[in-house]
């Protein structure tokens, strides 16, 4: 187990430098560096200036040079301005080279950079916006997971019967409808003056500070929707699968009633399939956020990643998807660590 | 003129409907409950054979359902067939159904067709057996007809991008006005589901939406069935460092949250620097080289045969291949303007390439999975004693018998499709802003829809019925193919 969870760890790394090196070459790619500079600089720039402007900043240098002070295992640039002061990754601006100043300073050495677009430090506004994300995300696992698996139970364990058949058709519906459709039409039935029914809010942006039902309930929905069908789907199948055991008709024919079969001997074996869906749902959930918080105005990580993305905000970007990979790499191992855990009857080498 | 209202002429039919409708609804919900609580009817069975049931009260809350259920879609044929009669006498129910004359006539025709041969027609006819598949089938169907029809001039009663000041964020049914100058004469009268924030017909953009996404999403989606099923084969059938490398790849591209990638590849900057008509054209080998692998691997033991059936596929997907990558003044130009069959617009292409990229990880996934359980099947190990070679075996035994997952997948994977390019849409990347497709035009409709729902909603709902009818048609396809 230790071995298998070791060569999964090697492997997440791997994984997450190369995704890091993949965003950072894109985003250090020539238009995306010159549109950088006219955002940040002036929009009327000349090419020279522009390139004044970038060697200024560090940026003109090698990609591997960059991504190596990224990390933390090359010393940080130091350049000479045009008016003599220096300007340094380490330190910011100074007329002479400060005492004290780190000579690297990357993620490994815990600083994430600079962020060009919120003009703050990347690991602060990071971990603002994730636990304004975190708090989302919290109510839609507690509405999504009882409702999904609620509802795969109840379909699969009697299945082809009118109920499956109902409660799939409502699945069905609900993974086909992606957060920006339900999203819309949510907002367009309980919050607009078409309809008159002004139940909820249209915006979330009040429930940074202070969530209520009024203004969350929205949002969680839209998100929770789309994903509860899938794990509803994957449950029932799930369920289904195990009502048709053998030892399932031995408790039957044993005589034992059928609510006894279902809570006592199925239910427990019906729910490690989902447990796996429901983690490998992660990657998914992060999409409806980033849809959910730009439609509702949510300003959580998901609206972080559009501003960076938007703003060619290179190490915020960066910051952002070491977080989002992150989150999807240890939910990975966590479901196959937790398979393995829940089925005794899984070994792995 | 005075505005339309929905059903104009048929207005008695509407509160029919909304009583069966909400009959059918609270009868449901009722089966729904009841079915926890209640005994089903007792089976017993006779001496000759037959069952009887004894009728309980849930058999009864099932048959009045289904009455309502029948009362429901009457009333609305009635609606739809007295709306295509009247025309826009009927409202805007009536008006849109009469524009949409030509895509009832061709779902008639082929679902008539389809189930008068239904026993000869393999699998496809097996799905009209199914209701579920039927009706999701007919919500595809609809859509395709309707971007078939709308490209030949037909269903659309507005220019999909002729703005009007007059109609800016008009209600449905309002008269056609313009702010300057008279409306031109012949026009369609009315804005049948109103007009945008720039007063653009919301019911033109809707219709002409379907037509960007019925020609990107199957084919996207076919391109990154190609590429899995060339990359997935052989990483299951010869395993080892092969299907270490690709797997980890295909982890790799699956672990990028999906958003992230569609604005790192579909912005203006990265189409500059030709990086999406590279990939493009790495991408778009593979359909030549599976076509290519496929024959050869047939007709290999008959090379009269083999020679100048692969110099034609390969001749045409050749050309059509560098046409489709070569673009004039692109990052691409290796065809001279004469041979260059068509040029696609630089949105359009990463829009499709990115698409194709997002996918192909997903199916690699699945093909691998399937040929890995397949390729311990005794006809395998008969074809591999036979000394047929490796491609032979995979493409010509193993795919073969893998086709019935892969086909549901295909009907899955067109619906996520669909939602990944409204997605793009949605946050304005790729696609031109003025562009029709039902992303885009979310986006636009969402900064007003507090007031203005009714932009937006169009749109959405024409979004959220494809993709469940593929999901429904996916899901009659599953139950269907595991009968046999």
């Amino acid at each position: 187990m230790t071995a298998f969870i070791l060569r999964r760890v090697a492997v997440m790394i791997a994984t997450a430098l190369s995704l890091t090196f993949v965003v950072f070459f894109l985003t250090n790619l020539g238009p995306n560096l010159e549109k950088l500079a006219k955002t940040q600089g002036n929009v009327r720039m000349s090419d020279e200036q522009v390139d004044t402007w970038l060697a200024n900043r560090g940026y003109d240098r090698p990609l591997f040079a960059k991504y190596g002070e990224w990390l933390g295992i090359v010393p940080g640039f130091v350049v000479e301005q045009p008016d003599g002061s220096l300007r340094g990754r380490c330190f910011g601006e100074a007329d002479t080279l400060p005492p004290g100043a780190p000579r690297f300073c990357g993620v490994l050495q815990g600083e994430w950079g600079y962020s060009t677009v919120f003009r703050g430090e990347v690991g602060e506004i990071i971990a603002i916006r994730l636990g304004l994300t975190a708090k989302l995300m919290l109510w839609v696992m507690l509405l999504m997971v009882p409702a999904a698996l609620l509802i795969g139970v109840l379909a699969g364990m009697r299945e082809g019967s009118r109920t499956d058949r109902t409660l799939s058709s409502v699945s069905i519906l609900s993974t086909a409808t992606p957060e920006y459709v339900s999203g819309v039409i949510f907002i367009a039935l309980f919050a607009s003056s078409a309809t008159g029914l002004k139940w909820f809010k249209g915006t979330a942006t009040s429930a940074m500070e202070n969530a209520t039902f009024e203004n969350f309930f929205l949002p969680v929905v839209t998100i929770a929707l789309f994903g509860m069908g899938y794990i509803a789907r994957m449950t029932r199948a799930s369920m289904a699968e195990v009502m048709q055991q053998q030892y399932i008709r031995t408790a039957r024919l044993k005589g034992v009633s059928f609510r006894n079969v279902v809570l006592k001997h199925a239910l427990r074996n019906a729910l490690i399939a989902p447990f796996t869906v429901i983690m490998l749902q992660f990657p998914w959930l992060l999409n409806g956020v980033v849809i959910v918080e730009t439609l509702f105005n949510y300003k959580g990580f998901g609206w972080t990643l559009v501003q960076a993305a938007s703003n060619n905000d290179i190490e915020l970007l960066l910051g952002v998807s070491v977080v989002s990979v992150f989150v999807v790499l240890v939910t990975q191992l966590l479901s196959d660590v937790g398979y393995v855990y829940l089925n005794p009857r899984i070994k792995v080498a | 003129m005075e505005p339309l209202t929905w059903t104009g002429a048929l207005s008695p039919l509407l509160p029919v409907l909304w009583t069966a409708a909400a009959a059918l609804l609270i009868l449901s919900v009722l089966r729904l409950v009841c079915g926890f609580v209640l005994a089903p009817g007792e089976a017993t069975t006779h001496a000759d054979g037959t069952l009887s049931v004894t009728r309980g009260p849930l058999e009864l809350i099932d048959t009045a359902a289904l009455w309502t259920l029948c009362a429901t879609l009457a009333v609305l044929g009635g609606l739809l067939v007295g709306g295509a009669a009247l025309g826009h006498g009927a409202g805007i129910v009536g008006g849109m159904s009469r524009q949409l004359v030509p895509v009832w006539l061709a779902l008639a025709l082929m679902l008539g067709l389809s189930y008068a041969f239904r026993r000869r027609l393999g699998l496809y006819g097996k799905l009209f057996d199914s209701t579920i598949g039927v009706s999701g089938f007919a919500l595809v169907m609809f859509w395709v007809f309707a971007a078939l029809f709308v490209s030949f001039d037909l269903i659309a009663t507005h220019d999909p991008l002729a703005q009007s000041a007059a109609m800016k964020n008009e209600p449905p049914g309002t008269p056609y006005t313009r702010m300057i100058g008279e409306v031109a004469e012949g026009s369609y009268p009315y804005f049948l589901l109103g007009g945008d924030n720039l007063g653009r017909d919301v019911f033109s953009r809707m219709i002409a939406g379907a037509l960007v996404v019925v020609q990107i999403a199957p084919l996207a989606t076919a391109f990154a069935f190609m590429v899995g099923i060339t990359l997935g084969l052989p990483a299951a059938y010869h395993g080892g460092r092969l299907d270490t490398v690709l797997t980890f790849l295909a982890n790799l591209i699956l672990a990028f949250p999906v958003i992230l990638l569609f604005y790192l590849l579909v912005t203006p900057e990265i189409v500059a620097t030709g990086i999406p008509s590279y990939m493009a054209a790495v991408m778009f080998v593979f359909p030549i080289a599976f076509f290519t692998i496929l024959l050869n691997s047939r007709f290999h033991t008959r090379p009269r045969l083999r020679t100048p059936l692969l110099i034609g596929v390969v001749a045409v997907l050749g050309w059509l291949y560098l046409s489709l990558i070569s673009e004039r003044f692109g990052a691409i130009d290796i065809l001279p303007p004469s041979l260059d069959l068509f040029d696609i617009p630089g949105g359009i292409l990463v829009v499709f390439v990115s698409v194709v990229f997002v996918n192909s990880p997903t199916v690699f996934r699945i093909v691998r999975g399937l040929a890995l359980d397949t390729r311990t099947r005794d006809y395998v190990a008969a074809a591999q004693t036979r000394g047929e070679g490796a491609w032979y075996i995979m493409l010509w035994e193993i795919l073969p018998n893998a086709r019935g997952p892969l086909i549901v997948d295909f009907c899955l994977r067109v619906g996520y499709t669909t939602i990944l390019l409204g997605t793009l849409g949605f946050f304005g990347l790729g696609l031109p802003p003025e562009s029709p497709d039902w992303g885009s035009t979310i986006n636009d409709g969402r900064r007003l829809l507090a007031i203005y729902p009714h932009p937006a909603l169009a749109p959405a709902l024409a979004l959220l019925s494809l993709v469940l009818g593929l999901n429904l048609l996916a899901d009659g396809l599953r139950e269907e193919s595991l009968r046999d």
